[in-house]
């Protein structure tokens, strides 16, 4: 399982990576190599060109904004993972990343390799989702601004043009003490998610929701807000079994069927884990956690 | 007997290389000019071969040659490979040819072979290799193969029954018209790969000064494979040498003789240049052979009282698409299954099925744990129609202790009695249980359902064959350096053959295991050897070891007694010296009485030994040894998400005398990982054409840490009186019970929902809905 | 002979300098360019963690890297852990006096990841130590006496910072 043969560069400014990609055919860009490699070792891919995006400068960092974060696109998921003002802010991308694979796959992967691949189940694509995040793009025309709603395409296939490059992730922070939760279920540690559940929540004084975000990963070809359920939250203050009964609409939602799971398994796992992840988030959100 | 080393936890000799990367496994052995190896190999499941178009491949830069079956086929004294242990019970013979020619019958069979400068250009160069394929049906399902009018894994082949036989004793007829209870099941366990973490790899060089072909293959039958090769190649034995070097794992697949390792001998030969072939994992995927489907319609008939009257059935066993060893899996289910209980009449009738896929041959535990597992789960069924608990209607049909030896009305098939030479299963049964908290876990149960938790408790018992004889040769040697040099036919992958070997020996001579350098697995070593399956090197190899040590001892003790003028019983072994007791400064080193007996020309042999402070012995052992066990676990499910975490497992096995407590420990428990996974993960998929749908670790699931439970480990132990050690296999006795008590224990979880389990693996969605049918039902 | 690149890179304190071909992995740079094979290859798509290396004292997988990458980083490979050429880490004498290892090919991988894992965590709970080495996969062992291993390792690399302190 040896790679095929392949031209290599390795540019050092943002210029650099737009111009190569505006002249080469057949080029991928390597980040942080956990997902590339894996395909170019089975020949699953056959580029002529590698851009190494390793060697340019000024594409990792983590930047506090005045209405959040802002995320260089080649910082590594493990520098997220011990980021203090991620964990402080941003709770929810706190408690995903340590599903993110293994130790070894945290300390390479990059937040801009994993939200370009757009596996359905990527834990930074569905936190990316919840947070209504923005994707800043390089490109021969300069830069663009996607709204993160706007960036999955198709089955692994982002808004990102052939020609142009991410370069920054834009995060609006919630408000302090918001409901947060994240929970998957994986058949081993660190596998991806057969269905994941990335869950905001507002909470006021009453404790009746007042915003909500619910985004379910690894259903379909990609992650999807469940804004039947969200809506159906607001201005709820949840008992019983107000929530078992409002995640029956996750039931719907479309599903894929693959060697991990059928897709009436991974419906039954949404309205499971949707489930959970507000009861967390809501006894989190309501100082009971 | 004195040295101290016998039953204690010594340093492994293995561990120092290993842990500071100088381990020497095939991939790392370089010879100058290497080249190596890639095959192109079939993506269809069934297809003819119309042509095969070599010319661009060959005309790669870095190419050294492309062959397929027609260049090597005149080099080659036959042109298939026939490995089959004998047996009447065959219908055909499909035998794997060294390349496909004509036809392809699984996804991975090779079809040629690139040979270049680096893997990169020979993977290169066969994408190049034009293939004319003409897809043909596949045969996919072990069943649907039987039925009439399936298509033919072997395009104009008869039918696709490829072997059938039945094992039986006692009047089945009579016992299940007589019986007060008859219950049945039909089950399907679909056991998967070995997936040593090293595949197999094999580097093969040709030494023209010598005349001699030198291969290091990752196998765990050198010897088999040095006589295949010598057969194939048309040379003598002395012109081949195999070694195994370091072997990553073996687990079973790579005791198979395999077409690779043929194609790269014979082309080092062509070529006069060393050749290096490695598995990558795909291909481990789609050539290494492993188990896979058994199907069972099961009955058991008991009495009132839950006692067992017969067991009866039929399996139909999924052979793949060659025979690359034998009818040994499911002869060995159906022999494993009634050895535990007294049954009085038992009938299984077999048949065994081609389909279109890699041939199946044993993964640890060879067939056995199929064998208890529908025992086991037909005593639960018995259990819980009768209304007895299950460990108890288990202790109502152990063996008991006091029949043993137990002559049972089974033979092997070999043709020998089995008969059961000692263990005491009820005392494991029981030890197990009250370990776990068998009669208190009832309430405990009904307070983890009363806050919503399902847990559950299970139970299997296994006896296991082990031992395989008939031998396994041992040299003990003293040589003048002064150090013990061993040499045995054995093969070691993982299971600290070494360390045991040297443990026996240095408990005769002296107790210093530095003084110790064991080679095993070296045609050139030893003439003759079987090598690594069937647990059995610790009680072949190592009553050979022990006889071996014994004689040298004997023989050192004599040649010392005449150089210090006194007699052997007066004499000690301490270290690397012989002393006298008492007067220690009276002593020889092993040195010098390897010198003595070394001979100088036209004086007599000292002490009256014959030459050379050596002995070697093949300690022929006929009969196998039983050892025996019980594995209780409990498990909470997720009712939810179908998720099953095991909570404790305890695991109470006896194999007779424990050489080294701690490798004997380590067997248990790694075998019991693979059960896990085979109950709750690991699953082969295909497609309806015969794809295989997992081909990489990300599909097919190993489990890691964090799904393995803690094993509770308790001995038993039960000396076997066929051989003098004492000592039983234990490398695969993980792996019998477990499935069984897992599945056991799932059920008894979800009770409420009336769940029955009948298929392993199970995976979550499947609990998810079975519970969902069974609130259905309800 | 592909496109290649010169390489400069340390490896276990010493540094390299090598022509490599840009397509080769990190993994196979190290094994056979540089002839360190203790460094194995279980899977080449980063699953079962038989090729994890520490690169900046990071704990990667090899096979998942260009060696072209490697340039001007530092590696620590298995052969790097013993403190000597007869010594050996506290890691590998509890994995010796453990039984934490039987086959030892996924060993190498094991031993680096804990090294990273017991630098950063020194006083780590069993199931803190299973999490660690959920990326490692091995078939012989089930696991349990590698985690003993682990658990064996943080007392004695504490008893030496203790004698150090």
């Amino acid at each position: 399982m040896k790679p095929p043969p392949f031209s290599y560069h390795d540019p050092k400014t943002v210029a650099e990576v737009v111009g190569l990609l505006a002249t080469l055919d057949n080029a991928k860009l390597l980040a942080g190599g956990q997902s590339l490699m894996p395909m170019l070792n089975f020949r699953y891919v056959q580029p002529d060109h590698i851009i190494d995006l390793n060697r340019v400068e000024g594409l990792a960092y983590i930047r506090e904004t005045a209405d959040g974060m802002e995320v260089g696109a080649m910082t590594r998921q493990r520098d997220l993972e011990f980021s203090d003002l991620v964990e402080k802010r941003f709770p929810l991308m706190h408690e995903a990343i340590g599903s993110i694979g293994h130790r070894q796959t945290r300390n390479r992967g990059t937040i801009g390799g994993s939200l370009c691949h757009l596996d359905p189940s990527a834990e930074l694509v569905s936190c990316a989702m919840t947070l209504d995040a923005t994707v800043v793009v390089a490109g021969p025309n300069g830069r663009r601004e996607i709204e993160f709603a706007d960036f999955p395409v198709a089955y692994l296939t982002s808004a990102v043009e052939p020609n142009e490059l991410l370069t920054a992730i834009r995060f609006p922070a919630w408000p302090a003490k918001h409901g947060y939760a994240f929970v998957e279920f994986a058949r081993r540690h660190g596998d991806f998610a057969i269905v994941s559940a990335a869950v905001l929540l507002e909470v006021d004084g009453a404790g009746k929701i007042t915003r909500a975000a619910v985004t379910l990963g690894g259903m379909g070809t990609g992650p999807v807000r469940a804004s039947e359920l969200e809506k159906t939250l607001i201005g709820r203050a949840p008992s019983g079994d107000f929530l078992r009964q409002a995640c029956e609409s996750c039931r719907t939602l479309e599903a894929l069927d693959d060697v991990h799971a059928p897709a009436s398994y991974r419906q039954h796992l949404a309205t499971v884990m949707s489930r959970r992840a507000l009861e967390k988030a809501y006894a989190r959100a309501t100082g009971k956690a | 007997m004195n040295g101290g080393t016998f039953g204690k936890n010594v340093e492994r000799l293995e561990d120092r290389d290993l842990l500071t990367g100088n381990g020497r496994f095939v991939d790392d052995i370089r010879f100058a000019g290497t080249r190596h190896a890639a095959f192109v190999r079939s993506p269809h499941a069934h297809a003819l071969i119309r042509g095969i178009d070599a010319a661009a491949a060959r005309a790669q830069p870095g190419v050294d040659a492309v062959y397929t079956f027609a260049d090597l086929r005149p080099h080659l004294t036959t042109g298939r490979l026939v490995v089959a242990l004998p047996t009447p019970a065959f219908r055909q013979n499909v035998d794997r040819p060294v390349l496909a020619s004509r036809e392809v019958v699984h996804v991975g069979e090779p079809v040629a072979v690139v040979i270049a400068a680096s893997r990169h250009a020979a993977e290169d160069a066969a994408a190049l290799v034009a293939v004319d394929y003409d897809a043909l049906p596949a045969v996919v399902d072990a069943e649907a193969a039987l039925a009439p009018g399936s298509p033919t894994v072997h395009h104009g082949g008869p039918h696709n029954l490829v072997a059938a036989f039945d094992l039986g004793f006692g009047d089945v007829a009579a016992a299940f018209a007589g019986a007060a209870h008859v219950f049945g099941e039909k089950f399907r366990i679909d056991r998967g790969g070995s997936h040593s973490i090293e595949c197999r790899g094999v580097i093969a060089s040709y030494d023209a000064n010598e005349d001699r072909l030198t291969v290091y293959s990752s196998t765990q039958t050198p010897h088999a494979c040095m006589r295949m090769l010598a057969d194939l190649l048309g040379r003598d034995e002395n012109q081949v040498r195999v070694a195994a070097p370091d072997v990553g794992g073996g687990f079973g697949p790579k005791l198979v003789f395999y077409q690779e390792e043929a194609v790269v001998a014979l082309a080092a030969l062509l070529l006069r240049r060393p050749v290096k072939w490695i598995e990558d994992r795909r291909e481990h995927f789609i050539s290494t052979t492993q188990e896979r489907d058994q199907v069972w319609d099961a009955e058991i008939a008991v009495d009132a009282q839950g006692r067992i009257r017969g067991f009866r059935g039929t399996l139909i066993h999924e052979h793949g698409a060659y025979t690359a060893r034998g009818v040994n899996v499911p002869y060995g289910s159906a022999a494993a299954l009634t050895l535990g209980y007294e049954v009085p009449a038992f009938r299984l009738d077999i048949k065994l099925a081609l389909t279109n896929k890699v041939p199946v041959t044993p993964v640890r535990g060879a067939g056995q744990p199929q064998g208890v597992f529908a025992i086991e789960r037909m005593l639960d069924r018995a259990a819980h129609g009768l209304g007895i608990d299950r460990a108890e209607l288990r202790r109502r049909n152990l063996v008991p202790a006091d029949k043993m030896p137990y002559r049972t009305q089974l033979k092997t098939r070999g043709g020998m009695q089995v008969v059961l030479d000692s263990g005491d299963f009820p005392a494991c049964q029981r030890m197990a249980i009250e370990r776990a908290g068998w009669s208190e876990f009832k309430a405990r149960q009904a307070a983890a359902l009363r806050d919503g938790r399902y847990i559950g408790i299970g139970i299997a018992n296994y006896v296991e064959g082990t031992g395989r004889g008939p031998f396994e040769p041992v040299t003990v040697r003293i040589a003048p350096s002064g150090k013990i040099h061993v040499y045995c036919g054995a093969a070691a992958m993982g299971q600290s053959t070494k360390t045991m070997l040297a443990q026996i020996v240095a408990d005769e001579l002296g107790g210093d295991m530095g003084a110790l350098t064991v080679t095993t697995g070296d045609s050139a070593a030893t003439a003759l050897g079987l090598g690594g399956f069937n647990s059995r090197q610790a009680v072949l190899a190592g009553s050979s070891a022990h006889a071996a040590a014994v004689k040298v001892r004997d023989k050192a003790l004599a040649v010392a007694g005449h150089m210090l003028e006194c007699a052997a019983p007066d004499l000690e072994i301490a270290g690397r010296e012989i002393r006298v007791k008492g007067a220690p400064n009276l002593k020889v080193g092993f040195a010098e009485i390897a010198r003595a007996t070394m001979g100088t020309p036209g004086y007599y042999l000292p002490g009256g030994v014959d030459a050379g402070m050596e002995a070697s012995e093949s300690v022929v052992i006929n009969d196998m040894t039983y050892a025996n066990g019980c594995a209780v676990a409990e498990v909470e499910v997720d009712i939810e998400t179908g998720a099953v975490h095991i909570s404790n497992f305890v695991f109470v096995h006896d194999c007779g005398r424990a050489i080294h407590p701690m490798i004997v420990e380590g067997q248990v428990i790694g075998a019991v990982a693979h059960a896990v996974g085979n109950t709750l993960f690991e699953k082969m998929q295909f497609g309806a054409d015969g794809q295989p749908l997992t081909t990489s670790l990300a599909d097919y699931l190993l489990i890691a840490a964090t799904e393995m439970p803690t094993v509770d480990v308790l001995h038993h132990e039960a000396p076997t009186p066929l051989n003098p050690l004492g000592i039983k296999g234990v490398g695969e006795a993980g792996t019998l019970p477990t499935a069984a008590a897992l599945v056991s224990a799932i059920e008894d979880a979800l009770s409420p929902f009336g769940v029955r389990i009948n298929h392993v693996p199970i995976a979550p969605a499947e609990i998810v809905a079975k519970i969902a049918a069974g609130r259905r039902q309800a | 002979m592909g496109e290649t690149r010169k390489i400069a890179v340390t490896v276990n304190g010493k540094r390299y300098e090598e022509d490599v071909e840009v397509r080769v992995t990190l993994a196979d740079f190290i094994r056979h360019q540089l002839g360190l094979t203790g460094t194995h290859l279980g899977c080449e798509h980063g699953v079962c963690g038989a090729c994890t290396i520490l690169f900046d004292g990071r704990s990667a997988r090899s096979c998942l890297m260009l060696a072209v990458q490697a340039n001007g980083h530092e590696i620590l490979t298995v052969e790097g852990i013993a403190p000597g050429p007869d010594k050996l880490h506290p890691l590998q004498q509890a994995f010796h006096e453990n039984h934490g290892l039987q086959c030892g090919f996924c060993t190498p991988g094991m031993l680096t990841t804990l090294i990273e894992f017991l630098r950063d965590n020194p006083d780590p709970t069993e199931q803190e130590v299973r999490i660690a080495i959920s990326g490692n996969l091995c078939r012989c062992t089930g696991y349990q006496n590698i985690v003993i291993s682990a658990l064996d390792a943080a007392k004695r690399l504490k008893a030496e910072a203790g004698h150090q302190a």
